[in-house]
This record gives structure tokens, C-alpha cells and sequence, in this order.
């Protein structure tokens, strides 16, 4: 299937900024409270998420529905992905915010999210001013086209698929809880009034 | 007693919950366009597109900016962008959420704010090209397909992230 025409782009936009505001992704002090260890949530929704796709694909590609090499898998090119990472974690800690959350944050009204999304154009020129002096070394694929983890590890995904689920149960575990600032990011129904 | 309940926000999703449902929507995404959710596509296309009208000749020989110039705004990736707005503009009104309000590290001056959200927003914009994609594009995308690529791109996130949320520990409460 090939549907890349504006209304599915609009609505699986929808359906994803639906669900991160309802995440609680547009507030950039939950965000960040997960680079302080004081909220969970960012790591949670996003490893079920990741695992929840990921099992989908390979059940769906194991009835032959989905096909692997039509899928978009995208190549290490080790320096630029690793420090490219590096440089939206560090935007986070610094800004608040990362790309799609600072417009999930414009539209449930952070004022800030503004001047974010204002740096993000002003990283983008740089980037396009230091291409060609950088490319060289940033773009350098490392390992071939559309490496995975399973291959990387000589694993098969089933396997991959189940160490990541540990991952999550485990963290889940020691997590478990309300989070300290989930409070103060967002207030709960306050009972009384009720 | 109603009017009172009004006036607050509707509890969040449990983390799990929300998390199920963005992995179903990025699996449905995979199988209908091939590609799963990003954003710095269209962040890319517009700056290339607005900085293009006020200087049209050095975005066009601009190696990386040009194409981006010359395919201009009409792409999947800006249409979902839209609905990512739309989307959460609604859950936020439906979640009683929406507030105008400026968020940000609670400690700091307003002014010191600005000046963060900025730098923030460009080393998040630069790292975000580098990387070919951000943490939606790259890190959450990437990583369902199990590329190397997704994770490498989050351990580098999170390692940097929490190292620069010690640094800027003293600006939250």
C-alpha cells in the first residue's frame, strides 16, 4: 500500500498529535523531568510504542502483509546519528523541548514552544551553511544499507524483540508509582471541589 | 460544584496506555505510506521555503536547502505536521489543558527563558539534520523497524539529555 497523499498525512498527523498531548508530551516541564529521573512517562510511552510497532511489523510481516524491504529503514551513518541524538537531547534539556513536542506544546497554548520552533529554523539554516564542509564525515554510512539490531547482533527479531521487552518490564518495575511531578505539571481533579 | 470541576484539567493517559496506542498509529503508518512518523521533514521545508523568499539565490545553491526549496511545501510530512498541530490543539481543548501560558524551566526570568527556547530549538534543529530525522522521525520511526540507526540515535538523546538536564537541574523547582 502506498497512501502519501495530504489526507492521510493529515490524518495520521491528527491521530499523533492527539495522542501525544493526551501523553501529557506538551509540557515541556513533564518532558524534562524525565532527564531529571522525577517522570517516567517519556521513556514509557515511547519503548511500548516502539515495541507495540515493532511486534506489529514482524507478525504482519510473517503472514506476508508487510513486506521489510518496502519499509523505510534508515542507514547508520554513525557520527551524524549519534551526535545528531546528542544534540536533540541536549535541545530538550536546554529548550524543553524536542521537534514534535514543541508543536504539540505551541497548540495546547506554551507560548515558548514558539521561540523553540523559531531556534529549530535558525539550526536548520546552520546546518544548510555547514553541509558541505561537514557532509564528509556527518553523512559517512557506517556497516550496510539499513542495518538492524537483529543482524547487528546476530540475533533473530523475536529475540531482540523480547530483551527489549525486558528492558521495559524491568524499568517499569523499578518505576512503578506515581510520578513525583506529574502533579505539578498537571494538576489532577481536585477532589474537593468535586 | 460543576463550574468548579470545569475549571481543571482532565487526568493524563497512563503512560502504557498512550504508549499502545502511538505504536498501533505508527504501525498503521508503516503499513499504509511505507515510512512511519516524523517532523523535521517539514520543519526543513518550510525554513527552506521562507528563508527561500528572502533569499531566493542562496537557498537554491544551497546544497542541502535547495531541494528541499525546489520540492516546497506540498509533502506528506507537512500535511501530517498539520494534523499533529490540529490533533493536539483538540486533545488539549477536549483535556481542558489548553493554557496560555509560558512553560519552561520554572526558576528562571522570562527573558532567560526566550534565550534558552531559542538555543534549545537550534541545537535540537542542527542535531535533527544530522541525524536525518528527530526524536519522532529517527528515534521512535527508526527504532520500530529495529534499525541499529533508532537506537543509536536514542542512546545519544538520553546520554545527552540527561547529562545537560544536570547542568540545567538549578533552573527547575
Amino acid at each position: 500500500m502506498n497512501y502519501t497523499g495530504a489526507i492521510s498525512g493529515i490524518v495520521f498527523g491528527l491521530v499523533f498529535g492527539f495522542i501525544l498531548e493526551n501523553a501529557g508530551f506538551g509540557s515541556g516541564c513533564k518532558l524534562t523531568a524525565q532527564l531529571r529521573f522525577k517522570d517516567w512517562a517519556v521513556f514509557k510511552v515511547m519503548f511500548t510504542a516502539i515495541l507495540v510497532a515493532a511486534g506489529g511489523l514482524y507478525v504482519l510481516q510473517g503472514f506476508g502483509l508487510v513486506a521489510m524491504d518496502r519499509l523505510f529503514v534508515p542507514s547508520v551513518l554513525f557520527w551524524g546519528t549519534l551526535l545528531g541524538g546528542m544534540l536533540v537531547g541536549v535541545g530538550m534539556a536546554v529548550g524543553s523541548y524536542c521537534p514534535g513536542t514543541s508543536i504539540v506544546a505551541l497548540f495546547s497554548g506554551k507560548i515558548d514552544a514558539s521561540v523553540f520552533l523559531l531556534g529549530i529554523g535558525i539550526g536548520t539554516l546552520a546546518f544548510g551553511g555547514a553541509y558541505d564542509s561537514i557532509k564528509g564525515w556527518v553523512y559517512k554510512q557506517t556497516g550496510p544499507d539499513s542495518l538492524t539490531l537483529p543482524q547487528l547482533l546476530h540475533m533473530p527479531a523475536w529475540a531482540v524483540w523480547m530483551l527489549l521487552f525486558g528492558v521495559l518490564v524491568a524499568v517499569g518495575y523499578l518505576t512503578r508509582g506515581p510520578s513525583e511531578s506529574a502533579p505539578k505539571a498537571m494538576p489532577l481533579v481536585d477532589r474537593q471541589a468535586v | 460544584m460543576q463550574a468548579a470541576f470545569q475549571r481543571h484539567s482532565r487526568p493524563l493517559w497512563n503512560p502504557y496506555v498512550a504508549g499502545i496506542a502511538m505504536g498501533i498509529a505508527l504501525l498503521l503508518a508503516f503499513v499504509a505510506t511505507g515510512h512511519g512518523l516524523g517532523v523535521t521533514g517539514a520543519t526543513t521545508s518550510l525554513t527552506a521555503v521562507v528563508a527561500g523568499s528572502v533569499a531566493p539565490s542562496a537557498i537554491e545553491h544551497n546544497h542541502y536547502l535547495g531541494s528541499y526549496l525546489q520540492n516546497g511545501l506540498d509533502s506528506w510530512i507537512v500535511w501530517e505536521v498539520i494534523g499533529i498541530a490540529v490533533g493536539a490543539l483538540a486533545a488539549s481543548l477536549i483535556g481542558r489543558r489548553f493554557r496560555l501560558e509560558f512553560d519552561g524551566p520554572t526558576e528562571a526570568k522570562r527573558g532567560t527563558r526566550i534565550a534558552l527556547a531559542l538555543v534549545g530549538g537550534a541545537a535540537s534543529g542542527f542535531g535533527a539534520r544530522m541525524a536525518m530525522g528527530c526524536t519522532s522521525g529517527m528515534g521512535l520511526s527508526g527504532s520500530s523497524t529495529l534499525a541499529a540507526a533508532g537506537f543509536l540515535f536514542l542512546i545519544g538523546f538520553f546520554v545527552a539529555g540527561i547529562a545537560f538536564g544536570k547542568v540545567t537541574k538549578g533552573l527547575w523547582a
